[in-house]
Order: C-alpha cells, then structure tokens, then sequence
C-alpha cells in the first residue's frame, strides 16, 4: 500500500511530524514501513512554462524550436522533440542547472546549430512511473493546466511535493488497505482525531429503482450488493489533484468516472464498479453463479471460461462482470457513456480469492475483497461515489439506492480483563491507560465489572479475541515497556536423548576421521532419487515442481556427495572428504506420509596422506573408506557385530564393493565408484558409503564394564595361508574365529601378497593369532592344543598352510 | 721385565689414545688386558721370577694395569659423550620444516549454529524435539490456525507432494506434533530441522533451508519472558552487549505476533551497512502462541499460556559469519566450509 502524506493529511493532522520519523512510529507500533519516498527528491530548476511559439527546427524534421516564457518578461529559446508539444501550453520546464531523478543534469545546449536553454519535461523524465502516466501525455509531454503561472514550482503543480510510504502490510492488516484505515492508525498512534469525508449532493426527482431492477440468486456469496443510478456525466479527465492522488497511489488515472471509483477504493477500500447503464440494455442486474463454460470477455480483452463457483454480475442475460474481480468488456464507461451504474457490494472473500486464482487475474478490487471489506463502508462508499460523480463530472444523481441487504453489520465485541491482559504481558498497565489506548483507536470501549467490554469497529476484522486486545494495547502502549523474564517453575530437566547424544558422538568422529560435513538438497531429480539407495522404494514426487532437477525426494545421500565431490575437484580440490547426515524418504507409511530414516553418508577422493616433504603419498583407496566405517563401529562399539560382504549396486565398482551388516542385516554399503560414473562425473577414484544411521543408533549395545588388565602374557602365532586369489579373506578370519578356543583372544591380517613367488591364480594371507588366558600364564601344551584346533579347521576349509 | 713393562703401558696408552671409537677401544683392551694379552703374559711369567723380585714385579704390573684401566675408562667416558653427541647431530631434524599433519573437517556452519543454540536452550531446561521433513496439510497449516484457503497461506509457497501432504514450509508443525503428544503437559522444546518453500535459488533465498523453532507453553507464560529468552538468545549469539526490541507483525499462529530485532553487531547500533543504517538487525519471528492453536492440541487457552518463536538458521549463520550468498551454504564447497574449523569459547 502507498500512502501519499498529502492525501493522508487530508484526514488526519501530521504536521510538524517529518515523513521519517511519522514512518519510524507506524513501524515500531504495528505495520511496518519498507519505504520513505519523496517524490521530488534531488529535483531542482524545475518551474512551469508557457509556450510562447513553436517552429520546425530548420534542420531536424522531429524537433521544434519554442519560445518559452519561464517568467515574466523571461522568454527562452527550447528545442523540444515531443509530438505533442505546441504554441499556447504551459508546460514543465527544467531549466539550465536543474537536475532530475536519476542524476540527470540540464545544461545549456546546442541542438542542430540551434541554442536550447532547457528541457520541456514529460511526466516520466520527473520519475513518474511510465505505467502511471495518463494515456494522452504518455507518448510525450505533460501539459499543465491554462491557469498555472509561469516560472513557478512545477513539481507542486504535478503533486510530486510529495512523500510516499510504502507499508509492507500483514495479511490482517487489510484494513490498512485504504488511506482512511491508515488515517485510523496514524490517529491512534498520535492521539488525533480523523476527519471522514463529509457526504452531502443533492438528487433529482428520478427513482433509481425506476431505473434499474435488482436481483441477487446467490446471496451467500453475495450478501449485500448497492447500486446507484447517475445520469447526464460527462466524461472528461479529473481534475489534477484527484489524477495525481492515484498517481502517488500507484494507479494510472482514466476519465473522471474511472478515476473517482478507483479514488473510492483507494480511500474507503472499497472496490466499486462503474457500468454503462445503456450498454446494460435490459435495465436489469442480476447477480448468480456462472453456468460451466460461460464466457465473459473483462475489460482487458481477454476472454474467460467459467466454472459454475464463479460468481458474476449478469444482464439477466449474460454476465457484464467478474464479481469483484474485473469488469465486462460489454458494459465498459466509454467515452460516450451518459448514464452510470455504481456497483458497490459485499463480495464473500473466499468467492472471489478462488475465481481470482483460478482465472490468474488479481486486482487491486479482488485483494481488498479477499481479506474482506468493512461492511459498513459498503452502502457508504456508494454514497460517496454519487457525490464525486456531481461534483466532478456535472452527474444527476437519482433518487435512491437499489439495494439487496442481507448482511450482518454488528461490531465484534470482545469482553476481556485488564488482569488478562497484564499477565499474559507480563505488565502492570493500568486500566486508565488501557482506556486511553482503546479509545484512541476509537474503539467503544465500557468498563463494567472489571472487565472491558469493546465492540471493535467493522474496519478491524482482525480483532475477534481477547488476545487480540492484547496485542491492541502492547503494540500501543509500547513492547520496549515490556520488562526482561524468564519463564517460572522450570518443570523438566532438559537435554539431549540418547539418539541425538549419539548423532553429535557421529558427527566427532567423522570429523576427527577427516571428514567435512556438508549440507545438500533433499530434492533431487527423478534420476538420482534411487540411486545407490541402500533400499530402493516407492517415490516422493512433487506435485508441481519448479524443476526437473528438483521434483522427486531422494533415497540416497551419495548421489549429492558426488556432485559435491565433482564440484571440488573441478576447482582444484586435492582431497574431497565429505559426510552428510540426512533423511531419506521410502515408500510410504500407514499415514501417507514416507518413512523417513536418518543415514549417514561420505565421499573420499583424492591425497587421503599427503606429507609432501617426507614423501609420504596415498590416494584415498578403498580402505581407507572402510577404515573410516570401521572407526566408527568401534567408537559405537559394534565392531563384533558387523560384517561385510562382496556386493553389487548399481553405480559402483563390481570389484570394490561391499554390503555392511550389523547382526546379519544389511545397514549399509561402501564402495568405489564405477569408472563410467568416474568419468560422467570428472573425477578420479572415489569412494563412497552410505550407512542407515537410525538403525545403526538404535542398536542396543551391552552396558560398558571393565574388564581386568591383563596380568599375564599373551603368545602369538602367525600363519601364511596360500589361498585362492578371490577367497575372501574375511570368511578365513571367521574359520580361525570359529575354530580357535576362547584362549585365541584376536586374530589379525598382517601381510597380503599376490605375485611372481605365487603360483597363477593363489595369494597368501598371512594372520597372527593371539592366545591368552587372564587367570595364568599359558603353558606351550595349551597353545598347541588351541592351534592345531584353527590348523585342522583351516586344512578342513581347505587353506593351505605355506 | 720392567722394561718390558713400561714399554707395553706406553704402547696401551697409545693406542687408547688413538682410538675413535668404543669399539677400537674395547680392541685396545682386549689386546692388552684381555686373558691372552701380554700383561696377563706378564703376570703368567712372573713364576720365573724369584721370590724377591715377585711382590715388586706384581704390585708393578697392578699398577700398571690399573692406570691402563683408568685411562681406558676416561677414554671410554670421553669417546661415550663423543658418541651421544654424534647421535645427537645425527637426529637433529630442522624444527621449522611442516609436521604431519592431523587431517580433521568440522561442522557445517549451519549445524554449528544449531548445536549453540541447542546447547543454549537445552541449559534452560528444554528438550530437543524433531519431526518428518514430509508434513501432513494438517500440522503445518490447520493445526497452527491456517484453514485451508487462509489468506496467510499465501505467505509461505508450498511445495505439495498431494493434496494433504506437503514439504514442511516450517518447523512448526512440530510444535503442533509435541503438544498432541504432551496431552495438556507443560512444555519446553526447540525444534531445529530442514524446511522448504517454493522460491528461486539466488543470493538470499535457497528451497531449502534450516529452521529452529522454540515452544514453551505452561501457567503463567508471559511475553515478558519471550522477550528475556529472546534476549539471552541475542546476547549467546552476537555477545553480551546486544539488546533486543519487539515490533509488532502477524503470524496466524501467535497472538500477539512480533519481529524481533537485534541490535547491530558489527556497529553496535550506530547504523552501518549490516543494519543498513538502523542499528538494528530482524533476526526472527515470535509470539504467543494463538490460543486456537492451543485448543487444537486439546489444551485449555484460559489456564496455559504459551510463547514460540521460529529463528531462520542461515540468517544467523549469515550475520555471524558475515556469509553474504545462501547458496554457500548448500554448495559444500571445501574452501567455504574448511573456514569453519577453529572452535570459539
């Protein structure tokens, strides 16, 4: 909503107040101010001209030479190229010196060989908005009236002394959609008083019901519609004050009878409708629902099909307009227009937001009735149209309004306790000072009882409830007069559960393992959503999504890993390491909605070591990915209970790749990147892990208890085993675990070796078992024992000892 | 003989002398106090000698092993401290050369400013509650007092995934969540979670992004203390020197409804470019909470009172840090988010 200070004052008493600190306490006491705008700012020199003569320019077909009187006895020379300029107008002038908005300087000039001492303006070149500008001076100069003085301040002429504020309203302060709402504000944040227009004309003998029948079929959503009969208007353009009200407005002025409805709106919020009575031609207004598929063609030439929800203003025949959204091309104010009809109704919200929607079109008329006009402006509004309509276009207004009515007028009333209203603010007002607020937002106030009985105007529809009292007299009495507390009688004891603890413990360790944490989109492209899911399921698409790249919810954190991985290496990175804990979204549960399950992912490519000087290098691998994953079970002590087997997914490295287990159910998935994927994605070895973490924290692990240091030694054995070269190691180590007593305490691979001393096709592991007794020391007899009990186990799985 | 004698110390003492290391000296001493060297030959000559001249020869001979001795143990001592000081040299290493380094990431900004303000919070006796980032229409709009077809549905784009379900435009519906399971129980959460809003990419807004809201709700809840945990939440963030102010604004949630400003931290309230000149920064939404909404989760709006507030987690990591592009945050880009790294007290 913009708000010109000149109208504004025309209700409300602000002088002495600068535009800035009047905008500094309607932001501090309710709607925020997001713009200062004075109109005139930086302009200079610039006074109104008369023009004296104007002759073809000898060398330049589209320019004239005018002599131009910018004061008395002072006649200049001015080359001009508007169209429209000519002998006898008095114009704007900007004068050598002057300067306009944008950092344009006016200086003394040659143009053709002919001297131009200044500039005839258009409205444009003085910042108005092109879109604002009257049709007829759009396409060149603005002609000021036959009575402006030469060589007086143009810009007061033109209304552009001026200062606009621009309120970014909420959507309850819809009553501040008018300047006499914002009139209500200003006068209850300074303590004034407003001045409503005074609604005084006289009617002729003519009944309007004589003129016009009425009928409403569809009276829910139309409760109250008013309509009066204007006859003998003439069309002409306002008078100036009026075009540049709407100017500062942001609406483009028309003719007069556009015009004073769109005043209207703008000063009451009401939207009215202007028909032109003979273009009705059956005398008759009938409000219904559209029939499915009727047509209308609005006022911007566009045609529309309808749906049987969409309320119109018919002919009885066909409709003339889109209720409170735009008007018929069929019944338009034209020039020739003689007899007028002003519609002013009471549109239901809901009705007119659904058809605005459906049809795209919103307007200045269908956001006021959206959130909902006063109910007691409507009738009035109509009243005060018929007597612009005699004041500035020479109308006779009939007798009459031709009325249905059906609509409750009756203010809400709120009865509430001061005593509600300290606590819930946690204040000591005092019920003076409440009063004083209540009326100063002129609302009917009574003090009974202890309580407040207020009945709110119909213009604050945002105001139902106690609480809303509430925040009437905080905002007015000041919420800087709010002291500092802290809640009382603290019933909980606060922290994190275990599962959010054991997240942060997660998130340690991937850091301290070397890991970066990122954060990338949820949202991802039909494409990657399945992609290295660790279960692939039913999808959770968008409806409408804004891109294809952004449509369906993903089930897999690694495919962003690896753009995030191949957006590094792009710019150079030598190491990408990045985890990310996120949801993925599955199928869907018993109540529509998907199940979400928390995972932990990371990518590795690149120098994992990199000691340059030393001379200590190693490429990330697919160990160290495992390391990392391995790292973590133990810090949550599960390594006992995980495993990993050979696996396959898509995307990844049919040799470097494995499904991780926890208790024999798969969690998880690590691996390396196919070499196709490598190379779609620019990268080198990279690797990549995906781990259910909600499964993972919810695992029940055994209380930590100590167990005694050991007191005695420990013997170790080693064995070289000649194995097949894809015999997995592990399912070995799970023979030596299985076959070794509970004296072997650990068994670990410490040498791998593939190569010339092998036979084709063989690879010898090397293990060394630990045996150990923490009661006493162990006798040679006892380790043989438990070591033939692995060596024949092995032999059994057929694991050559070399 | 001693003659013999003499000759034989002077050659011991030579060679000791000449010897470089505890290895050529351990030679010396074997070769001439060792079992078969020519001392003990001495000595095993002595027998030839008469009885007379045995005591003097063999008190002889001791002492010229004992000085022998001792000169080997001086000459062991200095070639010991000659040989610690060759090590020394050897393993000196130029201090200044870079150490291996201990590789470690950190925190995404974002989640470093949640966890403070979790820790924050969690000190003040509240807990942490979450919820799905796939809502129902329900508890992101009708719960929270936002009928269908509510004008301020307009204020939040919402992704739909069908008609009654829909990408969480705010983390509030985890309020509306907790209080259905609180059954009419006092309450103290924040809720800190990802959301979503149907809006370009560009340098101040993303589709996605972080939210942390808070919910107290009990007996005597004032705005008053919205305001005191509002202000302890600015002076945790942006230093003790920070104030807050209320200004009024709408939530259909919340009853009153305020923006909440702090003031500037980077000018301390003089005005400068961070504030654009006001001196103050909007840094989050709040109020009290509406009682329909209270209502709703089965609680009685005439004897609980609550406050809630919904803090936008990039725009405080954006102040604090100074990040002038949302996007940085989402692009994970190594040299953005290794700046994160040192821990502030």
């Amino acid at each position: 909503m913009l708000v010109s200070l000149n109208w504004l004052k025309q209700y409300v008493d602000i002088d002495g107040l600068a535009p800035q600190e009047l905008a500094e306490k309607i932001t501090r006491s309710g709607i925020e101010v997001d713009a200062v705008i004075d109109r005139s700012e930086g302009m200079t020199n610039i006074v109104v001209g008369y023009v004296v003569s104007k002759e073809k320019h000898p060398d330049a077909d589209k320019l004239n030479v005018c002599q131009v009187e910018v004061g008395e006895g002072d006649v200049r020379q001015i080359i001009c190229g508007a169209p429209n300029v000519d002998a006898g107008q008095k114009v704007i002038v900007a004068l050598p010196g002057a300067r306009l908005p944008g950092g344009i300087k006016i200086k003394k000039a040659k143009m053709r060989g002919q001297e131009s001492n200044g500039m005839i303006c258009s409205l444009q070149e003085l910042g108005v908005e092109s879109r604002l500008v009257p049709k007829a001076y759009a396409e060149g100069i603005y002609v000021l009236p036959e009575d402006a003085v030469p060589g007086s301040d143009a810009l007061e002429l033109v209304g552009l002394r001026d200062t606009v504020l621009e309120l970014g309203l909420t959507p309850n302060r819809s009553d501040a959609l008018s300047m006499l709402g914002v009139a209500y504000e200003v006068a209850a944040i300074l303590s004034k008083e407003v001045n409503l227009p005074n609604i005084q004309y006289e009617t002729v003998s003519e009944k309007a019901e004589d003129y016009l029948k009425l009928r409403v079929d569809a009276l829910e959503e139309n409760p109250l519609y008013a309509a009066k009969v204007i006859k003998n208007v003439k069309i002409a353009e306002s008078p100036l004050w009026l075009q540049h009200y709407l100017m500062a407005a942001g609406v483009r002025p028309h003719n007069n009878v556009v015009d004073i409805t769109n005043y209207i709106l703008m000063e009451y919020g009401q939207p009215l409708h202007a028909f032109d009575y003979d273009s009705l031609e059956t005398k008759e207004i009938v409000v219904r629902l559209a029939k499915e598929g009727e047509k209308i063609i609005t006022l911007d030439d566009q045609e529309r099909t309808l749906n049987d929800h969409n309320l119109v203003i018919t002919n009885g025949l066909e409709p003339v307009a889109l209720a409170g959204v735009m008007g018929g091309a069929n019944s338009e104010v034209t020039e020739s227009t003689t007899t007028v009809v002003i519609e002013a109704a009471y549109f239901n919200g809901q009705s007119v937001r659904r058809t605005s929607k459906e049809i795209g079109l919103r307007s200045d008329s269908s956001a006021r009735f959206e959130k909902g006009v006063d109910p007691n402006r409507v009738i009035l509004a109509a009243e005060r149209a018929a007597q612009l309509l005699v004041e500035l276009a020479n109308g006779e207004v009939l007798e009459g309004t031709v009325l249905v009515d059906q609509l409750d007028k009756t203010p809400a009333r709120v009865v509430v306790s001061p005593d509600f209203i300290n606590t819930r603010l946690g204040m000591k007002i005092s019920l003076e000072d409440m009063l004083a607020i209540l009326e100063r937002l002129k609302f009917d106030v009574e003090a009974a009882n202890g309580l407040l009985i207020i009945d709110v105007p119909t213009r604050r529809q945002d105001i139902k409830i106690e609480e809303d009292i509430v925040e009437e007299i905080a905002r007015l009495y000041g919420y800087d007069e709010i002291p500092i507390t802290l809640p009382e009688g603290n019933t909980q004891i606060g922290g994190l559960t275990p599962y959010q603890l054991k997240r942060r413990i997660v998130r340690n360790f991937m850091e301290g393992a070397g890991l970066y944490q990122a954060v990338t989109y949820s949202l991802t492209s039909d494409e990657l959503a399945q992609k290295f899911a660790l279960k692939a399921e039913e999808t959770t698409k968008l409806l409408m999504p804004m891109s294809e790249e952004r449509a369906t919810l993903r089930q897999s954190l690694i495919p962003h890993l690896v753009e995030a991985a191949s957006y590094n290496v792009a710019r150079s990175a030598e190491l990408v390491s990045l985890y990310e804990i996120g949801s993925v979204f599955l199928g869907q549960t018993a109540e529509e909605l998907p199940y979400e399950e928390e995972h932990l992912a990371f990518v590795v490519t690149g120098k994992w070591v990199d000691n340059s000087w030393q001379g200590e290098k190693l490429n990330a691998d697919f160990f160290v990915a495992k390391g990392i994953v391995e790292g973590l079970f133990e810090k949550l002590g599960l390594t006992n209970r995980v495993s990993y087997e050979k696996a396959s997914v898509d995307g990844l490295h049919p040799g470097q790749t494995a499904a991780i287990l926890l208790d024999g159910e798969k969690v998880g998935l690590i691996g390396g990147l196919h070499p196709i994927e490598r190379k779609k994605y620019d990268l080198k070895e990279t690797f990549v892990a995906e781990l259910n973490l909600k499964a993972i924290i919810e695992t029940v692990t055994e209380e930590l208890v100590y167990s005694a240091v050991p007191r005695f030694p420990a013997v170790t054995r080693d064995i070289a085993l000649e194995l097949d070269r894809n015999k997995p190691a592990g399912e070995i180590e799970k023979v030596i675990r299985d076959a070794g007593t509970k004296l072997l305490k650990d068994v670990k691979v410490f040498d791998v070796y593939e190569g010339d001393k092998m036979e084709a096709g063989k690879k010898s592991v090397a293990f060394s078992l630990t045996y150990f007794d923490p009661e006493r020391t162990l006798t040679d007899d006892e380790v043989v024992n438990a070591h033939n009990k692995v060596l024949k186990a092995l032999s059994e799985a057929g694991a050559e000892v070399r | 003989m001693e003659q013999q004698l003499k000759q034989l110390e002077q050659e011991a003492l030579e060679k000791l002398q000449a010897a470089t290391s505890l290895k050529e000296l351990n030679e010396v001493r074997v070769a001439y106090l060792g079992k078969k060297g020519p001392i003990t030959d001495l000595l095993k000559g002595m027998g030839k000698l008469s009885p007379e001249e045995r005591p003097k020869m063999g008190a002889l001979v001791n002492t010229v092993r004992e000085y022998v001795t001792a000169e080997l143990e001086k000459k062991a001592a200095v070639l010991e401290e000659q040989a610690i000081q060759e090590q020394l040299e050897k393993e000196s290493v130029d201090v200044t050369l870079p150490g291996r380094k201990i590789k470690t990431g950190n925190r995404h900004p974002l989640t470093r400013v949640i966890e403070e303000i979790e820790d924050l919070f969690v000190s003040m006796g509240y807990e942490i509650a979450e919820g799905p980032e796939v809502e129902k229409d329900y508890y992101n709009f009708e719960a929270l007092n936002l009928p269908k077809g509510h004008p301020a549905r307009d204020m939040q784009d919402t992704f739909y995934i069908t008609e009654e379900t829909l990408l969480r435009t705010h983390t509030s519906p985890v309020q509306a969540r907790t209080m259905e399971l609180k059954k009419g129980e006092p309450i103290r959460i924040i809720c800190p979670g990802k959301v979503f809003r149907r809006d370009n990419d560009d340098a101040t807004h993303s589709h996605q992004f972080m939210q942390i809201e808070g919910l107290v709700i009990g007996e005597n809840i004032h705005m008053s203390d919205l305001k005191g945990t509002l202000d302890a939440l600015a002076k945790k963030m942006f230093g003790e020197e920070r104030e807050i102010r209320l200004r009024p604004s709408f939530f259909p949630f919340t009853e009153p409804s305020v923006e909440v400003d702090v003031s500037c931290h980077k000018c301390g309230g003089s005005g400068c470019n961070v504030c654009k000149h006001t001196g103050w920064i909007e840094i989050l939404g709040a109020g009290m909470v509406h009682p329909n909404v209270l209502e709703m989760a089965g609680y009685d709006s005439k004897k609980v009172s609550g406050f809630a507030f919904g803090i936008g987690a990039e725009r405080i990591a954006m102040l604090k840090y100074g990040v002038d592009d949302i996007r940085h945050f989402y692009t994970n880009d190594n040299r953005f988010l290794s700046q994160f790294h040192r821990t502030e007290g």
